[in-house]
């Protein structure tokens, strides 16, 4: 699967600018910035003082063992993971310069802001138009949106996941007979036109085969720079084609977290070296 | 190596007793339905006609046909769904989609389950104190009704709360994620998919409400009355309370005239089982996931 790495990353296209230019945004504003970040689940501790800084426009992959809180870590930005009760953090986690844990933050512009794809394409069972247009439609009730603009938007925002020319012909279908690859595009597609900041993605290939992650792939650089995309994947060579900088973590803490290349190539911990030459996890 | 041994044989003539003992119990389940049915319909299925469902009670019950009856319970059913079934809704949505776990939510519950453990002569009595009683409703379809839609709250809130959480967390997931609330995710995704089951728990409420005797019989349900009611405040007469008069308190009446009365009361609620198991497939069919 390493092998395949740079073949795909070819054909998805511009490898070395896309290193380039991940180094030259570097400088640009933070989208999620946390500060000695704990969150227990119960009495469990599943992060430890994470601090991170993930920067604007870019892809940043989390890797990792299971259960070492890459997915804790996402759930905590938009504020899902205490929807189960018994979950308490210290720290902060500041969202575009925002701390999203303060009393005053509205959770429904949080959730805005912060779009998420699941590890299991969960389209909406309605239409695949009614799907793209559900959290436009949230997020404007009231107002009145003419069927032009609303299939402009449907239009856009399939586009922009590579999925128009595939259904336009059947946009009344319904979203969840398309493949599961489809599928995915579109549960990326609907976040699309409430224009998020961020893309929150747990590992968004894991129910797909090979063909279709290479299609999701190739999707997440199409959206590279117009979102901050941060994707947890338990996909080595995923995270090596298909990510500007990567962050590894380990049983809660952040060992590692640099450039995609200096992670893979030269990494600073003994622990990263361990775990991306498959000694374990 | 892969030879029968004397125990393999043991064990294999116990399993086929056991499972042909089991399927003749199985199998008896079917003969009482049978039974009742055959006995209905070979004795009161020569009283049908047009006319017994058209034409109202007469010579003291003991000939003309069912009309009052017929027309009461339909009321009552009308009546006491309009007052269950958005209660029952509302409540197990409130249960399946906002209630945290605590212990009002427990409460809640167990009074659902005590409710649907309740002897149906205890709602009559309950009845007439709350609504003839206090509520001044009288002896009245109105009273009546609400007694049968007390007594019927459980079996929509169970069916509703079920049918609700049939539909895949994974949809709410979506929607909330997206920035929805609560109600938002409920009505355009939630309500939507559980419909189907919601429609089947409140047809079973209606074969349910339809049959009951007891809980009419003080709160509504007349003896005999020579007209149809024109309000919710009027007595009426009802099917099962009919058959129930007719069978042990009314001398003359043919033998026949019971069966046909029953048989038009087992067949209201057959159909509507049927209607209910129908509709379920047909929404079913055209589920989408």
């Amino acid at each position: 699967m390493a092998d395949s790495g740079p073949d795909t990353r070819a054909d998805v296209g511009a490898p070395a600018a896309a290193t380039e230019e991940g180094a030259a945004v570097s400088v640009a504003p933070l989208a999620i910035e946390t500060r000695e970040f704990n969150l227990w689940y119960g009495t469990f501790q599943a992060l430890f003082d994470v601090d991170l800084k993930i920067k604007s426009g870019i892809i940043t992959s989390m890797i990792g063992p299971s259960g070492c809180g890459k997915s804790t870590f996402l759930r905590s930005c938009n504020r899902i993971n205490e929807r189960l009760g018994y979950v308490r953090t210290t720290g902060t986690i500041d969202i575009m310069g925002h701390d999203v844990l303060a009393d005053d933050v509205e959770l429904l512009q949080v959730r805005k802001q912060i779009g998420m794809v699941f590890q299991r394409p969960n389209p909406l069972p309605l239409s695949i138009r009614d799907n793209v247009l559900f959290g436009h439609r949230i997020h404007h009730a009231g107002e009145k949106v003419s069927k032009s603009d609303e299939g402009e938007i449907v239009e856009k925002a399939l586009r922009d996941v590579l999925l128009w020319d595939e259904v336009k012909d059947d946009l009344g279908g319904p979203a969840t007979g398309l493949p599961l690859e489809a599928q995915q595009k579109l549960c990326i597609a609907r976040l699309l036109p409430v224009k998020p900041a961020i893309l929150l993605m747990d590992e968004p290939c894991s129910a797909l085969d090979p063909k279709g992650t290479e299609a999701v792939e190739e999707l997440i650089w199409e959206l590279r720079g117009d979102y901050t995309i941060l994707i947890v994947t338990h996909n080595m060579a995923q995270a090596r084609r298909a990510s500007d900088e990567c962050v590894f973590m380990l049983l809660g803490k952040v060992i590692e977290h640099g450039l995609t290349e200096d992670v893979f190539l030269s990494p600073e911990d003994p622990q990263t070296s361990d775990y991306i030459e498959g000694r374990y996890g | 190596m892969f030879e029968t041994t004397a125990l393999n044989t043991r064990s294999r003539r116990i399993e086929g007793l056991v499972r042909i003992l089991f399927l003749m119990m199985a199998v008896m389940l079917i003969l009482p339905v049978l039974i009742i049915l055959g006995m209905l319909i070979a004795r009161g299925g020569p009283v049908l006609s047009w006319a017994f469902l058209t034409t109202p009670p007469t010579n003291g019950m003991t000939a003309g046909g069912i009309l009052f009856p017929l027309v009461g319970t339909v009321w009552l059913v009308t009546v006491a769904l309009i007052a269950s079934v958005p209660v029952g809704v509302a409540a197990a949505i409130y249960l399946s989609e906002y209630a945290p776990d605590n212990w009002l939510t427990r409460v809640i519950n167990l009074a659902i389950i005590n409710l649907a453990g309740v002897p149906s002569i205890v709602h009559a009595l309950f009845g007439v104190g709350a609504f003839v009683l206090f509520f001044r409703f009288g002896t009245s379809i109105l009273a009546a009704s609400l007694t049968l839609a007390v007594m019927t709250l459980p079996v929509v809130i169970v069916a509703t709360r079920e049918s609700l959480r049939s539909v895949p967390r994974a949809f709410r997931e979506a929607c909330w994620n997206m920035g929805a609330t609560r109600w938002q995710t409920i009505r355009k995704v939630v309500l939507p998919n559980a419909i189907s089951g919601i429609l089947t728990g409140v047809i079973l409420e209606v074969s349910r409400t339809a049959g009951e005797t007891a809980p009419i019989m003080f709160t509504g349900a007349a003896f005999f009355l020579p007209f149809l009611p024109q309000g919710v405040l009027d007595q009426t007469m009802a099917m099962s309370m009919h058959l129930f008069v007719i069978s042990t308190a009314v001398p003359g009446v043919p033998e026949e005239l019971p069966y046909g009365v029953a048989l038009v009361l087992i067949s209201m609620v057959l159909v509507m089982n049927a209607l209910s198991v129908g509709f379920r497939m047909y929404l079913r069919g055209k589920k989408k996931w």
